[in-house]
């Protein structure tokens, strides 16, 4: 099958609106959050309209229904990833899931191969989205661990020459990206792993750049945690994954309802993964549809996603090189890079540059896309991201361009 | 076009040439503001004599609509008395909430209504009060630390 870009847009209903009086919206901020199809839009509402009911309770027929809808949705996202079902937890979103972790981990019995103490040690990249850096800056607060970081070099990839060095043998835990949402790096996975593992400690992956863009298989990563967020894989915003595979060692981070086995008036314990880390009523028609987002981009297949984007990120990388004065931040080239393009442009302020791109029609992200260490690490007060997904194609990209150049001639 | 209101000709000016750039020696209070959505950053020093200010100086990264309202704001607010200092910031901040329903009294606000396309676009907001919330935290500081008397 072809991809063919103007069909997967009819799947969008808001690329039948305009903007800025009647300009045609040129999407490339799909970094922040996905558009979603018809299908998604509908899986969720018809949810409420025909299924509405709290999952795992009820002895009533919309009950079964409700369960068998978002325990369906579990089994989409674990066959999606190469999981068993039993693994994938559904959190708010991968902040969440990434929170969830490292609470857990604060939560970890003397002993447990996850407690983390003083004596301890956490390791997080420079590239990380604020997202993956604060819940463990603040793992390492309340416990006294210490905590350091993999550098990011000149041309934006993970500096790993003194990989023994940063992962010692007190790690507890290394948390990293898949793929830097500012830089578009997809990092390397397998020494990192080889060398957590050697001395016992986890792997946290934050997928939110990389499962929506590419195949995943979590048996090939090697990593322990993996997460990401529904709303930028044409999923429903309020619906992330945690998957994980020691799950079962790994103490809960929310109580209530749901996650328990038993409760007196004087304690609890808990039910198993996954339903011991899902308190209270979850987000069920969220989980139903990014069930239903994960049925789109399969039909499509994510290969062919991938291949369209890097495809399209060498014509964006080619073209925004070609604008005078223009720098990419970030690797530029399409080597392990995904589509997520930063750049400055000259003198002009990023928000400048991207309220100019807007009066065009133009959506990009600027700032410091949440990663602010890495943007003071680079030298630069804020860029401008362009990022891509499966509905953009070349014309997005030139329109781009055109708007860029009309900036430089608007504040010259 | 819209952003012709947004992009004003001073707005432009203050951008390229701002005034009282450079930070003072010597102040009564400096403070340090952050937009923590974007990152611009702005120092303000002020000084005061006699309840007047004397001084507004400034130094800072940011987008043209932060950097030229700081601008503005420090040539604007210069040589007042804290009270009226305080009812000019009150009425610029009306301008910026106004979602493009004022214009701005030029008797009172003389550059700062260019800023006020600044009201349509809701994202922007911030970077124009980014330097006047820096002066009124200032001020504030200044005038609880006697410094200003």
């Amino acid at each position: 099958m072809s991809f063919n870009v103007a069909d997967i847009r009819k799947d969008f209903p808001i690329f039948e609106r305009t903007i800025r009086d009647g300009k045609k919206l040129v999407y490339l901020d799909s970094g922040a959050t996905s558009q979603k199809p018809l299908s998604v839009i509908e899986a969720e509402s018809n949810f409420y309209k025909f299924n509405n009911a709290a999952v795992h309770r009820g002895a009533h027929q919309l009950a079964e229904e409700a369960t068998d809808a978002y325990e369906g949705a579990r089994s989409k996202v674990a066959n999606f990833l190469g999981a068993t079902v039993d693994e994938i937890v559904f959190t708010k979103n991968a902040t969440e899931s990434l929170n969830l972790i490292a609470y857990a981990m604060g939560n970890a019995q003397p002993g447990s191969r996850f407690e983390v103490t003083s004596k301890d040690h956490i390791v997080v990249t420079e590239m990380e989205h604020h997202a993956n850096l604060i819940p463990w800056q603040q793992l390492a607060a309340r416990t006294g661990a210490s905590l350091s970081w993999f550098e990011v070099t000149a041309d934006g990839r993970l500096d790993l020459s003194k990989i023994d060095s940063v992962i010692t043998e007190n790690t507890k835990v290394v948390a990293l990206t898949h793929q830097s949402n500012v830089l578009g790096t997809i990092n390397p996975l397998a020494a990192i792993v080889k060398r957590a593992h050697a001395v016992g400690a986890v792997v946290v992956l934050d997928a939110c750049q990389s499962v929506p863009h590419m195949p995943i298989d979590v048996t090939k990563l090697g990593v322990d945690f993996l997460t990401f967020s529904g709303h930028k894989a044409v999923g429903p915003t309020g619906v992330g994954v945690l998957w994980s595979s020691v799950l079962a060692e790994l103490p809960p981070f929310l109580f209530g309802g749901s996650m328990i086995e038993t409760v007196t008036m004087t304690s609890a314990t808990w039910a198993p993964a996954p339903r011991r880390f899902e308190a209270g009523v979850p987000n069920m028609a969220q989980a139903v549809g990014l069930g239903a987002a994960i049925d789109y981009l399969s039909a499509i297949g994510m290969d062919a996603i991938f291949k369209h984007e890097v495809d399209l990120t060498g014509y964006l990388i080619d073209g925004l090189l070609a604008i005078p004065e223009l720098s990419i931040v970030g690797p530029s080239n399409t080597d392990a890079r995904g589509g997520s393009v930063s750049f400055t442009v000259g003198q002009i302020h990023p928000h400048d540059l991207g309220q100019y791109l807007d009066s065009q029609g133009v959506a990009v992200r600027t700032g410091h896309h949440c990663a602010w260490p890495l943007t003071r690490k680079l030298g630069v007060p804020a860029t401008t991201r362009a990022s891509l997904y499966l509905y953009n194609d070349e014309s997005d990209c030139d329109a781009l361009f055109t708007a860029i150049m009309g900036a430089q001639k608007y504040f010259a | 076009m819209e952003l012709d209101s947004l992009y004003q000709e001073v707005i432009l000016d203050h951008y390229k040439h701002p005034l009282n750039k450079g930070l003072s020696d010597t102040y009564g209070a400096q403070v340090h503001h952050i937009n923590p959505s974007c990152g611009d950053e702005i120092t303000l020093n002020i000084s005061a004599k006699d309840g007047v200010i004397t001084s507004i100086t400034w130094d800072g990264v940011g987008c043209s609509i932060s950097q030229a309202s700081v601008s503005i704001a420090s040539d604007l607010l210069v040589n007042k008395s804290f009270q009226e200092a305080d009812s000019i910031l009150q009425e610029f901040t009306e301008l910026m909430q106004s979602k493009g329903t004022k214009e701005g009294n030029p008797d009172v606000l003389e550059d700062a209504v260019s800023l006020a396309g600044v009201s349509k676009f809701p994202a922007r907001i911030k970077c124009a009060l980014l330097g006047w919330m820096a002066f009124k935290d200032a001020a504030v500081r200044i005038t609880t630390t006697n410094r200003g008397e």
